[in-house]
């Protein structure tokens, strides 16, 4: 559960959060929509607490971000581009953040990591890896733990199609034991599947959140995507 | 150690531009070891290209190691770690490395070549140096986004110490050379980490005439002993003032 309240964030001039008030509630797939530079990105950020926030608050599980750094116990995140340090293994990668959580083996989820196949690779360094590796690596980080929250940011870009059918059916039962799960991607066909929520970011505010039948019974459309588009329609008008 | 901090040695240990500084630290130490049968005389010469080539390397291979991993550092405060503990171990990381990196290019030929008498203050300044330059690698790299800014502030650091520092101090020993400033030039002269390392060093090997105007006052005002107790303190000063404001820049950063 997050909860953010009444967020700014401004950089310098530019305001990419604009008094933000927004809710995620437990067992819902949130899809986070909009245009490039809509604020999505510093949204995540703020809640990772990789953004400093400086007016407004936001609460996981009840406890503010801006106090103790140990709320991120219960979050998985995945990068748009991971960068790992090119002369470490696959292994020694996985190793160092699984030391950093400090969780009993038998409580990891290693069902992606076997999916994915990547044990085969342990021994690969991160520089010889093409993309879609990487974010399979990040992908395994994200969920690995489980964390109560899991937030991807363009999770599918780099993958190849039966990965990314992997990732998708993982979010799905993800989303199906009670987890709250947040993507942000621009390939609006992927998300049809897997969300229950949308919410649609422009200029730092939120335009709509909706459920997802709800948006489709407003919008009279079968797919999330037509209805996305029909908004950004009526938006520009 | 930590663990972020010993993954992080690894990876620079087994980086390609950090093995070959050290065998350049190495074939230098040991060809300048082992033409000159002097040991004295050997040492000095050694003292000049570590003093040029270990504050460079330090600084521009750190800065770049910054900026290359910032979506590793993204990763590592999404996971539940204290900012400062994140920054802490990659400073610390990197400065293990380096210290490393010189102990075998440098050390090691001076105790196989030379005797540990006539070199134990070279190699404390070698490392002393790696840190200092090291710390202010994080500084040039958190003040700004962008990397040529970062790597053009960590040069300009470089250039300022190594060489302009001296420049305006000869220029304002020649303007004031009426007026009894040894006691001004002293905490001058002490206060540049490449200038002192250089004093510490002479200090040790005793041999005054190389020292220069500023070392010569210096060893005047403070004294053998009491000026290489001093120069310890401050090169340590340096070592950690740039990386705690580096780190206080850090804790508000958006990255």
């Amino acid at each position: 559960m997050i909860d953010v309240k009444k967020l700014t964030k401004k950089f310098n001039k530019f305001t990419a959060l604009d008094d933000l008030n927004l809710q995620f509630t437990d067992s819902k797939s949130i899809a986070l929509i909009g245009p490039n530079g809509c604020g999505k990105t510093t949204l995540i950020k703020c809640i990772l607490g990789l953004n400093v926030i400086e007016t407004g608050d936001i609460l996981v599980d009840g406890k503010s971000v801006k106090e103790d750094f140990r709320y991120r116990e219960n979050i998985g995140y995945m990068p748009q581009i991971g960068r790992y340090p090119e002369n470490m293994t696959i292994g020694q990668t996985i190793q160092m953040i699984k030391d950093t959580r400090k969780i009993p083996a038998s409580e990891l989820d290693t069902e992606l990591l076997q999916d994915f196949a990547l044990e085969n690779l342990y021994h690969k360094k991160m520089r010889t890896l093409s993309g879609g590796t990487t974010q399979k690596v990040s992908a395994v980080l994200a969920f690995m733990f489980n964390p109560k929250i899991i937030i991807l940011d363009e999770p599918t870009a780099g993958l190849d199609p039966l990965s990314s059918e992997i990732l998708k059916k993982k979010i799905i039962k993800e989303k199906n034991k009670g987890k709250l799960i947040i993507i942000t991607s621009h390939l609006l066909s992927e998300l049809d599947e897997i969300i229950s929520e949308v919410v649609f970011m422009n200029e730092g505010r939120i335009i709509v959140q909706q459920s997802v039948e709800d948006l489709m019974t407003e919008h009279k459309t079968e797919k999330i995507s037509e209805s996305i588009i029909s908004i950004l329609k009526e938006m520009k008008k | 150690m930590n663990k972020i901090a010993r993954f992080i040695l690894f990876d620079i240990l087994k980086n390609k531009i950090v093995i070959f500084y050290t065998v350049l630290l190495f074939i230098i130490s040991w060809s300048v070891l082992g033409l000159e049968g002097n040991y004295t005389k050997a040492t000095l010469s050694l003292l000049n290209v570590v003093l040029l080539v270990v504050p460079l390397v330090s600084i521009i291979f750190s800065t770049i190691y910054v900026y290359n991993s910032s979506q590793f550092i993204e990763l590592l405060l999404s996971q539940p770690v204290a900012r400062a503990k994140v920054w802490f171990n990659i400073f610390l990381g990197l400065a293990t490395a380096l210290i490393l990196a010189f102990l075998v290019g440098c050390g090691l030929p001076i105790l196989l070549y030379s005797s540990i008498e006539t070199g134990f203050s070279l190699i404390i300044i070698g490392i002393m140096l790696s840190v200092i330059f090291t710390s202010f690698a994080m500084l040039a790299a958190v003040l700004t986004r962008d990397r040529a800014k970062g790597i053009g502030i960590s040069i300009f650091i470089w250039m300022f110490f190594s060489i302009i520092y001296d420049g305006i101090l000869l220029v304002l020993m020649f303007q004031f050379a009426d007026y009894p400033i040894e006691g001004i030039m002293a905490t001058l002269a002490g206060l540049n980490p490449v200038g002192l390392s250089r004093i510490f060093v002479l200090l040790q090997l005793d041999i005054s005439a190389m020292l220069g105007y500023a070392g010569a006052v210096f060893a005047q005002v403070f004294g053998s002993r009491g000026g290489m107790g001093i120069s310890l303190v401050v090169l340590l000063l340096w070592a950690s003032f740039p990386f705690l404001i580096s780190l206080i820049n850090f804790n508000k950063k958006d990255l």
